[in-house]
């Protein structure tokens, strides 16, 4: 009974919650920031990868690529972390935010990119071969057909890396980051409460909220990228039908819009 | 018995559209194609039979370059695809491909599926002209080129609404209007293969290459495939037809070949070929199939 009552009290403190809310806003925007960073990096990487395997000029980039993986892959993101605040960016006032999105976004990348790799080889190539048949570029059957249909491969591994990410950036106090995981060492610390077991359970409380909240999203990403696939129920195949509907319903009327605007204009001038 | 000249065709050639010179394809140590050359003319509909791994489907994938010719050279309306300068996605745009698999792309709609690459391209051509605009234009800041001019002949409504347009025509005539809308997983074998004809159809080939259209088929939805490769065919399309079913061939060809073992061993219309095969090995391979 006192365990609840102590979050109860740790909840409606205001002290101890500016803290936490603090704490919180700077782990979404660490973790956002290097998931944001981290995917790009991730699909440049992959597709230099899959691209080199035909086009001999990628030469050169797929070993850095390889390098840039292994490099990563091969060491612990804290020490990542310890050389980017301590050595590279170890610039007065450089906001440590911005070290932290560049180093969890790094690390990120290396990860996505071998994700998506995986994702890509697993669509068909026969997409591939017709996208090129019918005389589109190698970017453009890339981009349109196979990174659309290798996104949904990937969306579990994908969803894993991202979760792990989030708690990952716990670490970020060791280069002097408060976050989340640490503003509860804050207030569990000696001249707040002198008991660390109750916040580090409220903490504990809010990342698992974030995850769950992700994991929700990642699951409604899923459904609705598996709305092409057989079975769809009867409702969804229709719904599938009215947006395309609309959208060549679209096609039509900015078509017709254009040829008023001709019209009009040459009434114009005549 | 009339005199059999094989290398005669039934009909002049008015214009010659693929010719394949010393085609040779190996794939690592294994040479599957040993020395092709022939001519494909314009209106003929060339059927290539031939046992398994003799290298049909290897030579037709040759043709616009799915597979690079290891030596020997293919030409397409007199250019040289495999040339190391070649444009070979402006060539694609010319050749259309319908595959044993269908491929059609799963992530879009039936008739997306069909309007994706006219748009692009035309996006494309689009983006060009722009682009040339933009540089005469600062050309013309320096004082260069004052009396030239460059007008955007295309339109950017005008070509999705084109798009869309004959995409719904091509549906409409072979008779799946109805599933414009859909995604092809929702549909039957027959019905994704005329829909991947239409897709290739939609880029106004010169030439229709056909990969075992319909090897993959249900033996009920074979015939209205083949029943759309017919039209076509009578139409005038060039064709390159890899297939197994030899009543169809012998129905659609004007010319059939005859592949065993990486050479052509017989090249004659199909009356004469299928009536009276001269080569022993394409004797016995018509006992066991026919």
């Amino acid at each position: 009974m006192d365990f609840f009552k102590d979050i109860g009290e740790i909840l409606s403190t205001s002290e101890y919650m500016s803290y936490i809310w603090s704490g919180l806003k700077t782990t979404l925007i660490v973790s956002l920031g290097a998931a944001t960073l981290g995917m790009l990096l991730g699909m440049l990487v992959a597709i230099i990868k899959i691209s080199a395997q035909t086009n001999k000029k990628l030469k050169v980039p797929e070993i850095i690529c390889n390098i840039y993986i292994g490099i990563i892959r091969g060491t612990p993101v804290a020490l990542q972390l310890f050389i980017m605040a301590f050595a590279i960016l170890a610039i007065r006032n450089f906001p440590l935010e911005i070290t932290a999105i560049l180093t969890f976004g790094i690390n990120s990348g290396a990860y996505v990119a071998e994700n998506l790799r995986a994702g890509i080889m697993s669509v068909d190539p026969g997409q591939t071969e017709a996208g090129r048949s019918l005389g589109l570029s190698s970017s453009t059957t890339m981009m349109s057909i196979v990174i659309p249909q290798a996104i949904k491969n990937v969306i579990p591994a994908m969803g894993n890396e991202l979760i792990a990410l989030i708690k990952e950036t716990s670490i970020v106090s060791m280069v002097g980051l408060i976050d989340l995981t640490f503003a509860a060492k804050i207030v569990g610390a000696g001249d707040k409460m002198a008991d660390y077991f109750v916040p580090m359970m409220v903490v504990a409380l809010f990342y698992l909220a974030i995850v769950y909240i992700l994991t929700f999203i990642l699951r409604k990403l899923e459904r609705k990228l598996r709305e092409s696939e057989q079975h769809i129920s009867d409702k969804k195949a229709a719904k599938v039908q009215a947006k395309t509907t609309k959208k060549l319903n679209r096609i039509q009327t900015r078509y017709d819009k254009y040829v008023a605007g001709l019209k009009t204009d040459t009434q114009e001038d005549m | 018995m009339a005199d059999l000249d094989i290398k005669q065709d039934a009909k002049p050639c008015e214009e010659v559209m693929l010719s394949i010179d010393e085609l040779t394809k190996s794939f690592g140590n294994n040479q599957v194609l040993k020395g092709i050359s022939t001519k494909v003319c314009k209106g003929e509909k060339v059927v290539i039979i031939g046992p398994s791994g003799s290298g049909k489907s290897t030579l037709l994938r040759c043709l616009n370059l799915m597979e690079t010719p290891t030596s020997g050279a293919i030409y397409f309306n007199g250019e040289q695809l495999n040339a190391k300068n070649a444009d070979i996605n402006a060539h694609r745009q010319h050749m259309g491909m319908v595959f044993q698999h269908f491929n059609l792309f799963n992530n879009l709609t039936v008739v997306e599926n069909i309007m994706l690459a006219p748009v692009k391209i035309g996006l494309k051509q689009l983006r060009k002209q722009k682009l040339e605009r933009l540089k005469l234009k600062i050309k013309q800041l320096f004082g260069k080129d004052k009396d030239k001019e460059i007008n955007i002949t295309l339109n950017k409504r005008v070509i999705y609404k084109q798009a869309m347009d004959n995409a719904m025509q091509l549906l409409d005539r072979i008779g799946l209007k109805d599933k414009a809308t859909v995604y092809p997983s929702t549909l039957s074998g027959g019905q994704k293969q005329r829909i991947a004809i239409v897709r290739a159809l939609a880029m106004n080939p010169q030439v229709m290459l056909f990969d075992e259209p319909t090897s993959a088929l249900d033996p009920e939805m074979v015939g209205e495939v083949l029943e759309v490769i017919k039209e076509l065919a009578e139409s005038g399309m060039t064709m390159v037809i890899v297939t197994h079913e030899m009543g169809f061939a012998k129905e659609v060809a004007t010319r059939v070949l005859f592949i065993d073992e990486g050479i052509i061993k017989e090249d004659a219309p199909p009356k004469e070929l299928f009536g009276n095969p001269q080569d022993e090995r394409l004797k016995e391979f018509l006992s066991k199939v026919l």
